[in-house]
């Protein structure tokens, strides 16, 4: 195991100081904002909510604002279960069935569509496109902003105001906030409005204290330090868990089959290629839809056992511990189709928007550039892949068509430079070349 | 690209003609556009050759530079630029009619209906492709800061009187230029490929001759009674065909020129011009009028094809939104406000984002809802189907209440990306859209089963005609006819502290410093 920033601690040791640190700059510190960087499944959510705890507890009431529904519903679901006495507010749209059902089971959660009635609650959650609605004539005291780095410029402008300070918690190897209509006239600007909210916030505020988490509890020792050196090349962490501590088994033999080996190398090394002979093709590439289709459902098949340090005991992988990942929303139609022709159910199929921020034991991925004629800013964009790449806590299987290599070496990065604006690094061509290369050696031919 | 508007450009490339994107315009063309091409000078960055400004396609006015490195001939160049322009800008400034608007008394914190003034027409401009665009926005900076003798009566260079003016009225057309929709400054290139794909990329689309040529090719329509490729065959003349003397026969549309034309024959007359010669100053003028009326022509030309489609119906709306901003300059300049800044403050960008944001998707929305060929890219891409309407089922929500929500039961061959619990919408036949819910996205022989969830009216029972009938064809769009804004910005001086707080009161900027290099 490498050790990366203090060779003796161990990774909980390491972890926990690191969330010492940050939780005593935001209770006690000089300066209004901290911000944290958290890569894929170290803890952030956990962070959150204990952060979140401690300032309820200091009395201070506290904002706390996410990106997504989703976000929102899943952080009161883990405040409430940490702490079911503590007096929590879902703030949500008036829209019909505003927010997930299951927050009703928490006695201390109040929903409203109206901040006032929540006024008093020790913390109240919400998206922050429904804070910037509210009006507020005394600003609250303390605020969590969370996936901070998801959250672009403008919307945490709208919002800045109805809090004193904050923790900015997010991922900065994820994807970035975008727009649908150009916004280079900006570019540079310390407060460009399509950047993201913490490139504002540290534009404005160069001091303020940023902290990272060490350590990522869901990727195995495997992943860590992969996607460590190909996505977070100047801020390394490493996995909580040691080589061998998550094992997985396949059940039933193989056949052989080239489907089969590269479950069986994704199984044994936590990697796997299957690479369809090179050929360009549309975005639902009918081919690589159905590889994806059967590698899954030759997984359950064969069924899994995981052996993680949750227990000693292997746990049998079921449909909900899998997903698929894709590039674009046409593609995981077409995956969730085929899967349904193949009878199989309860696989999660999305694209990398929509899984950002889940978890899995097993990941089929449709390599973004498989089968493209071209590599264009959105498919080499460093996040999509980051997201694809970082989702699984034993294994993960691509699929992709030949010849990704040769389509980067034909179009290098080429957008243009903008002065004064910050520069993604590393960039989204290096990154693939990076997985690319690694991924060369777990590699099975689909012939 | 859309895979519709690739396999358009695929098939015009094939056949070597270009085809249609669109059965109507989309855009608003003005009765009586001012057409204004410009010419810079290779290397220097803002400097104008020449121009030819009108209404009259057939009398346009050629404004020329015969040394575009001497200030004091720029200047002149502009104040008569701003001779024929502003009459025509400012045209529309008191033919107003009087609107209500909501607004926010800022007393009493109540919205309170006012009456407000909005020009009844704004004067529209075009230029020939984007770089004509991106030339209006540096004219405009280049000018709006400069101080006239009135205003600094110390300044050793100061600017001709409505010079400034000039400035101001091109920033705000250039800049909204940028808002999806927005018609006050158009590229002819950008309203032709709007309208017709061509066989050929997207940087060739800019040079207007070639362009037109797949369009429109000069040896007739082509296709399989006329010269077979004739729009490509044109192009590709267009492009390239020079002279005995290696001349373009169609020079670029500008505002760049051809350097064989800069070497061979604008520079030794330039030259010939500071030299003294007598007569030199009338060949400048004749050999950029011989490169800005091929382009002329052909601007107007393209804008007797754009008036053959028929307008769409949602123009007049973006239109109206054209007119408020027309209005609001006119507004801001008699209040004698400042310039417009260098750089938009943090509030300022976020709101114009926002603005443009909302603009796209509601240009996106009515372009399809007007037009079934670019319903048809929508429904390709499983944004929107067309569907049968083959069973409708009376339900009421529960509640105290119950307000009715039909279960309609539809069968399409388009193949939405849709999910349970998903929402759809449709146009009413008496206008506004119907929102509905996804109850079933079926498949497999099984029916699409949606609940209406509104545009039903008040009443216990749906109003007439809001209810689809069964055996009726409806075409549902998985997006927002009219999509909603967010909140709110903050006011600049509330700028919050992320954002470095108030950018303090807004002041004329200083003009920009004369330098050594501007007194060559």
């Amino acid at each position: 195991m490498t050790a990366l920033d203090s060779p003796a601690a161990s990774p909980a040791q390491a972890a926990a100081d690191a969330t010492a640190a940050i939780l005593r700059d935001t209770l006690d510190g000089a300066h209004r904002g901290v911000v944290v960087d958290s890569p894929p499944g170290a803890g952030k959510s956990t962070l959150v909510v204990r952060a979140a705890r401690e300032l309820a507890a200091a009395g201070h009431p506290l904002m706390v604002v996410a990106q997504t529904n989703a976000q929102v519903d899943d952080l009161v679901d883990r405040l409430a279960t940490a702490d079911p006495e503590l007096p929590v507010g879902r703030l949500h749209s008036s829209d019909p069935a505003p927010y997930d059902p299951a927050l009703d089971r928490h006695p201390a959660v109040r929903t409203s569509a109206k901040a006032g009635e929540l006024a008093g609650l020790d913390v109240v959650v919400s998206t922050a496109a429904k804070w910037a609605w509210v009006k507020s004539a005394e600003p609250w005291r303390y605020a969590i902003v969370d996936e901070a780095y998801q959250m672009r410029s403008d919307a945490l402008l709208a919002v800045a105001g109805l809090f004193e300070r904050a923790l900015f918690v997010g991922d900065p190897g994820q994807l970035d906030p975008f727009s649908q209509v150009a916004a280079d006239q900006w570019a540079g600007l310390s407060y460009d409005p399509s950047a993201s909210a913490v490139s504002s916030l540290l534009a404005h505020n160069p001091r303020l204290p940023q902290h990272r988490l060490p350590v990522s509890w869901r990727l195995p020792a495997s992943a860590a330090p992969l996607v460590s050196d190909a996505f977070y090349p100047y801020t390394p962490f490493r996995s909580g868990t040691g080589p061998g501590a998550r094992t997985l088994a396949l059940e039933r033999a193989g056949d052989g089959s080239p489907v089969d080996r590269v479950l069986e190398e994704a199984a044994g090394s936590g990697w796997g290629l299957l690479e369809l002979p090179a050929r360009r093709t549309p975005r639902t590439d009918p081919e690589a839809v159905a590889a994806v289709a059967g590698v899954v459902e030759r997984l359950l098949e064969r069924g899994g056992l995981a052996v993680s340090e949750r227990g000693p005991e292997p746990v049998p992988l079921t449909a909900d511990r899998v997903a698929v990942g894709t590039a674009h929303r046409d593609q995981a139609a077409a995956v969730r189709a085929r899967l349904a022709a193949l009878g199989v159910a309860g696989v999660a199929v999305d694209t990398a928007n929509r899984l950002q921020g889940r978890e899995f034991d097993v990941t089929v991925v449709l390599h973004p550039l498989s089968g493209r004629p071209d590599a264009t800013r959105f498919h080499l964009e460093t996040g999509r892949l980051c997201v694809l790449a970082s989702r699984h806590r034993h294994a993960c299987v691509v699929v992709c068509r030949a010849g990704v290599a040769a389509l980067l070496d034909d179009h290098p990065s080429a957008e243009p430079v903008r002065l004064g604006a910050a520069e993604r690094a590393p960039d989204g061509w290096e990154a693939h070349q990076a997985v690319l290369a690694h991924l060369a050696e777990h590699t099975v031919q689909l012939s | 690209m859309s895979l519709m508007n690739a396999l358009a450009r695929m098939e015009a490339a094939a056949c070597g003609r270009a085809q249609p994107l669109a059965t109507a315009r989309h855009r608003h063309l003005a009765e009586r556009p001012m057409v204004f091409v410009p010419l810079t000078t290779a290397g220097e960055t803002g400097a104008p050759l020449g121009a030819l400004v009108g209404t009259d396609r057939e009398s346009p006015e050629l404004f020329t530079v015969p040394q575009p490195r001497d200030r004091d001939l720029r200047f002149a160049f502009l104040a008569r630029l701003a001779d024929t322009l502003l009459p025509h800008l400012e045209s529309c400034q008191d033919d107003v009619e009087l609107v209500e608007r909501k607004e926010t008394d800022p007393e009493s914190g109540k919205r309170v209906t006012v009456q407000t003034e909005l020009c009844a027409d704004a004067p529209q401009l075009l230029v020939p492709n984007g770089p004509g665009v991106d030339f209006v926005r540096l004219l405009g900076r280049s000018m709006r800061f400069r101080r006239t003798a009135e205003e600094a009566p110390d300044s050793a260079y100061p600017a001709p009187p409505r010079v400034p003016l000039l400035g101001r009225w091109l920033t705000h057309y250039a800049e909204r230029a940028r808002v999806p929709g927005s018609s006050l400054l158009l590229p002819l290139t950008g309203l032709l490929t709007r309208h017709w794909a061509t066989g050929q990329s997207h940087l060739e689309d800019q040079h207007l001759g070639a362009l037109l040529a797949w369009i429109a090719p000069p040896d007739g329509p082509g296709g399989p009674d006329g010269v077979p490729r004739a729009g490509a065959a044109a192009a590709r003349r267009a492009e390239l065909a020079r002279d005995a003397a290696g001349q373009l026969v169609r020079p670029p549309a500008g505002p760049a020129t051809d350097p064989a034309f800069d070497n061979r024959l604008l520079a030794p007359a330039v030259d010939r011009y500071d030299a003294g010669l007598p007569g030199a100053e009338a060949e400048v003028r004749e050999l950029l009028a011989s490169q800005l009326r091929p382009t002329w022509d052909a601007v107007w030309q393209g804008v007797d094809l754009l008036r053959e489609l028929p307008e769409a119906e949602h123009v007049p709306d973006r239109w109206r939104r054209d007119r408020q901003s027309y209005t609001h300059h006119r507004d801001r300049l008699r209040a004698g406000e400042p310039p417009q800044p260098r750089r938009d403050d943090a509030v300022t960008a976020a709101r114009k984002l926002a603005m443009r944001e909302q603009r796209q998707a509601e240009l996106e929305a009515q372009e399809a809802l007007d037009d079934p060929l670019v319903m048809a890219v929508r429904r390709l891409a499983g944004e929107a189907f067309a569907a049968r309407v083959t069973g409708v089922e009376m339900a009421y929500s529960d509640g105290r209440r119950p307000t009715p929500r039909p279960r309609v039961t539809v069968s399409t061959a388009d193949t939405p990306l849709l999910e349970e619990g998903d929402k759809v919408y449709r146009a009413l036949p008496a206008g506004g859209q119907q929102p509905a819910e996804v109850v079933s996205p079926g498949g497999d022989g099984d029916g699409l089963v949606l609940r209406l969830t509104g545009g039903m009216g008040r009443g216990k029972e749906p109003a007439p005609g809001t209810v689809p009938e069964p055996g009726e064809r409806v075409c549902w769009t998985l997006f927002e006819h009219a999509p909603r804004g967010g909140a709110g910005l903050p006011e600049p001086e509330d700028t919050p502290w992320t954002h470095g707080g108030p950018p303090g009161e807004p002041t004329a900027e200083e003009p920009d410093p004369v330098t050594a290099e501007d007194v060559l």
